[in-house]
């Protein structure tokens, strides 16, 4: 095992500057990494102001590593992790995560899951023991069954939610056969057909040591939190689960679905946007604050401001060596292709013109205002720690990030545009009418924008 | 939430600004309670209160609509305004440096609002879509037509109001509410964070010490409605949801109330998730909650399954109500249920925006802060006698069930 020295978050670390932090009531945090022998990575920022630690299992897997024959396979082996090990059945690890106030969940995306819990930091010990244990789950076929009809009433809960159906929609269309466009859920034929032995093989595939990190916030010490891996973790055993990546290329379609029982129209729009491993990434989330925050942006003011929709986002999300802008929209049915074509034009002027100096200058508060105050709690910390060591082997401080955000110009923006320009783009519209019609240039070569 | 942080003033107006200093954090949050709910306006108007929330954000002071919105921006501000049945409130956060700053645009925006008459037909479009995509979502559907059952009138009505009313309401009517009912008397400010107290009470006394008093409405308690009742939607899934009588937050035994409440539904290994999720498999999502107002109170459960399996999910649940009363809690499921409660509430420390609210709420329900002291100690009291004690006595035959979806259930008479 490596064990580096720790790095101070803070850069070059003098005495003086630690005092006056403190003497501010700014946190003191410190980040440190180490790797098993069996190749898990572990990092953390720990901080001895906190009241409470944060833990996560990031495993690199998710519905882009699937096949068709075994669609929503990851979410559901998501769902099989906590019913059991060895040691423990279903009832057993809810009941030893409760029993010490652990607020435990997991989540499922295209690329990650990720299994993560919190407590008071006492409780560490016995929370990151049922945590680890669970990861090395029995997945026992009489648990598979009843798990099915589980996973099979979640999508049907989606199936009602008019905004998941054109979501899950909109990536099969834009992503096309990339595996992006994979859902995540499944569908409730495929999930009736899976059986456990693929589910087994693909738990060993994907959930070796080598494609896990494991990331820690929050009140705790490092060497207790090696320790704690080395004991809990240290015997898994399986190779590299390499994936093999090609950026997706979105087909700029367009669809309309039949809802007869909706009252709203639901239309997601999507675009190409930088991968993680752009440094475009800060850029891009200024740029979708300009644009589509739910409030003082420029969709606000042309869509909610007069009242032509109850909702209107853009929202850009990076995946492993791809990424995209979602823009998410709810109106009356009657007024869907008025709407449309607001929304581009809004794109279209912003493209043609780039963001002004003070429109960038809010966007920039409004995003190192939710930086520091989501910072504040280990579990705002956890996700941003475990992608970003997942995919880029990089630390950021909060700092560190606020110094990004602020180095970024009205420049960065219109490159970003220019690059990932949010014309043409992919429409899914859901809801009580068809009669949609895509805006003019929707699904033009950029070329012909200006 | 250590007691000696907690300060509090009250200004000759009937205001309270309440604060905790929270060490370590940089942010600051307040949560600003006004007695101006919906229940305060006449049920062919409903829905006035929240379209009232939404106007006075569009211009105050000496800012536009734009200005406004900009300026806020400029500060960094996460803000919300919303309606509920008893006030009309804004819970921000920002930066530490940047809140008297805030506070002091929506002292603009609470008793200085523009209410051009321009903005009144968008926010009635907002208002009437707001409605419609309601109705797309059977989850939050039922629980609203829940509440509106169970609750008398207008305690149950929904701030949302209805398409008839939100089309009634006049830009008349929403100033006089206004004039009326945004008032200082009765209005809670709970501040949290990184905070310096004595600066923090001067800003408010100048921002809101001559705010004038308005007389305190009355309200008319109406009828409960129907005890059983189903919608009909053509949704894949059927979403079941029941609520019962339970004590306020001021009863001595709030905390019993909440400890079954919380064992019955609270968490994974409650007995809801334990029996109808994790050994039967009849659903992805199954809870129950406590749900306080200042003189009622009840306990709702909620659960949403496809149509073949959604009488068994509703036996279940109500064989679990009953078991919980005649079996009683054993000493495991108590510490569990303190367990999750206390870290809860320690968690909540590291939150400006948490503390804030907690604060302003546990003022309008008590009038005092309770300490974590407090807290942990009540429930350390518990014991698993008194909880089955109580569990034994809970109303639950009082029940309001209310199902959506495809098929009518059936309904213990």
């Amino acid at each position: 095992m490596v064990r580096p020295p720790a790095l101070e978050s803070w850069g070059p670390v003098h005495y003086d500057v630690i005092r006056s932090q403190a003497a501010l009531g700014v946190p003191i945090v410190r980040f440190h990494q180490a790797s098993l022998a069996n190749g898990l990575e572990v990092v953390a920022e720990l901080n001895d102001r906190a009241y409470s630690v944060a833990t996560g299992f990031f495993v690199k897997t998710g519905s882009r590593d699937e096949t068709a024959e075994i669609a929503g396979l990851s979410h559901f082996l998501e769902h099989m992790v906590f019913k059991g090990t060895e040691r423990r059945d279903a009832l057993a690890v809810n009941r030893d995560f409760d029993r010490v106030g652990a607020k435990h969940n997991a989540q499922t995306s295209e690329e990650d899951t990720i299994y993560h819990a919190t407590c008071l930091p006492e409780y560490l010990p016995a929370t990151f023991e049922v945590l680890a244990d669970i990861l090395r789950p029995s997945l026992r076929a009489d648990d598979f069954e009843t798990e099915k009809q589980v996973i099979i009433e979640e999508i049907k809960m989606y199936q009602d939610n008019p905004m998941m159906v054109a979501y899950d929609t909109s990536k099969e269309v834009h992503f096309d056969q990339h595996p992006l466009g994979r859902s995540i859920l499944g569908t409730v034929e495929s999930i009736r057909a899976l059986e456990p032995g693929p589910m087994r093989a693909y738990f060993e595939r994907r959930y070796s040591p080598a494609n896990i990190v494991l990331a820690v916030t929050g009140k705790a010490d490092w060497d207790a939190v090696v320790a704690l891996a080395e004991k809990h973790c240290g015997a898994w055993k399986g190779g590299p689960a390499p994936r093999e990546t090609v950026a997706p290329r979105g087909t700029c379609r367009f669809q309309a679905i039949l809802r007869e029982e909706d009252q709203q129209q639901t239309v997601v729009m999507v675009a190409d946007g930088p991968p993680l491993e752009s440094d475009d990434r800060h850029a891009a989330r200024l740029l979708t604050m300009v644009l589509g925050d739910a409030t003082g942006s420029r969709l606000y003011w042309e869509l909610i401001d007069p009242g032509h929709a109850d909702g209107v986002e853009l929202s850009y999300q990076d995946y492993n060596n791809g990424g995209a802008f979602y823009t998410f929209l709810s109106c009356g049915p009657e007024s869907t292709s008025e709407n449309l074509r607001r929304v581009a034009g809004v794109y279209r002027r912003l493209m043609a013109d780039g963001p002004t100096e003070e429109e960038l200058d809010r966007a920039r508060n409004k995003v190192l205002a939710r930086l520091v105050i989501a910072s504040e709690r280990p579990m705002g910390r956890l996700m941003g720690l475990g992608y970003h060591w997942a995919y880029r082997r990089e630390y950021h401080s909060v700092e560190r990030e606020l110094e990004i955000y602020r180095a970024v110009t009205t420049a960065d923006l219109r490159r970003v545009l220019e690059r990932w320009p949010l014309l043409p783009m992919t429409i899914v519209s859901v809801g009580p009418t068809t009669e949609v019609t895509p805006p003019a240039f929707w699904s033009s070569p950029q070329g012909e924008l200006s | 939430m250590s007691k000696d942080l907690v300060q509090q003033h009250r200004f000759s107006n009937g205001l309270t600004l309440i604060a905790e200093p929270m060490p370590g954090v940089r942010s600051a949050a307040f949560s600003f309670l006004v007695p101006a709910g919906s229940v305060y306006e006449p049920a062919e108007l409903g829905g006035g209160a929240t379209m009232l929330a939404e106007w006075i954000m569009r211009g105050a002071g000496d800012l536009d609509s734009h200005e406004l919105i900009g300026a806020l921006d400029d500060l960094g501000v996460t803000h919300a305004e919303n309606a509920s049945a008893t006030h009309t409130s804004v819970s921000a956060a920002t930066l530490g440096e940047n809140l008297v700053p805030a506070l002091a645009l929506f002292a603009d925006v609470m008793r200085r609002p523009l209410l051009d008459e321009e903005e009144i037909e968008p926010i009635r479009a907002l208002a009437l879509q707001a409605l419609q995509s309601l109705e797309d979502d059977p989850g939050s559907k039922v629980v609203l037509e829940l509440r509106r059952r169970y609750f008398p009138d207008p305690w149950g009505r929904p701030s949302s109001g209805s398409p008839e009313s939100v089309s009634a309401v006049t830009a008349e009517d929403l100033r006089d509410f206004h004039r009326r009912l945004f008032r200082p008397n009765g209005a809670i400010l709970g501040v949290a964070g990184a905070i310096d107290w004595p600066a923090l009470r001067d800003a408010v006394h100048e921002l809101f010490g001559d705010w004038p008093e308005q007389a305190d409405p009355t309200i008319t308690l109406g009828a409960r409605g129907p005890t059983r009742d189903h919608l009909h939607k053509d949704t894949q899934q059927i979403q079941i949801a029941l609520a019962y009588p339970s004590v306020t937050i001021d009863h001595p035994q709030y905390y019993h109330a909440r400890a079954v409440t919380a064992i019955l539904g609270g968490y994974a290994s409650a007995r809801l998730f334990t029996e109808v999720r994790e050994k039967r498999g009849l659903c992805y999502s199954v809870y129950s909650s406590y749900e306080g107002l200042k003189h009622q109170a009840a306990v709702i459960c909620h659960a949403g399954t496809s149509t073949e399996r959604a009488q068994e999910t509703l036996d279940v649940t109500l064989a679990e109500l009953k078991r919980l009363g005649q079996t009683g809690v054993d000493a495991d499921e108590l510490d569990m249920m303190r367990a999750g409660l206390k870290s809860s509430l320690i968690m909540a420390q590291e939150s400006s925006m948490s503390r804030s609210a907690a604060l302003a709420v546990d003022w309008y329900f008590l009038g005092r802060v309770r300490s974590l002291e407090e807290i942990r100690g009540a429930l350390d009291a518990l014991t698993p006698e008194d909880v089955s004690a109580f569990a034994a006595v809970q109303p639950i035959d009082e029940a309001t069930i209310v199902t959506l979806g495809p098929k009518a259930l059936d309904m213990p008479s």
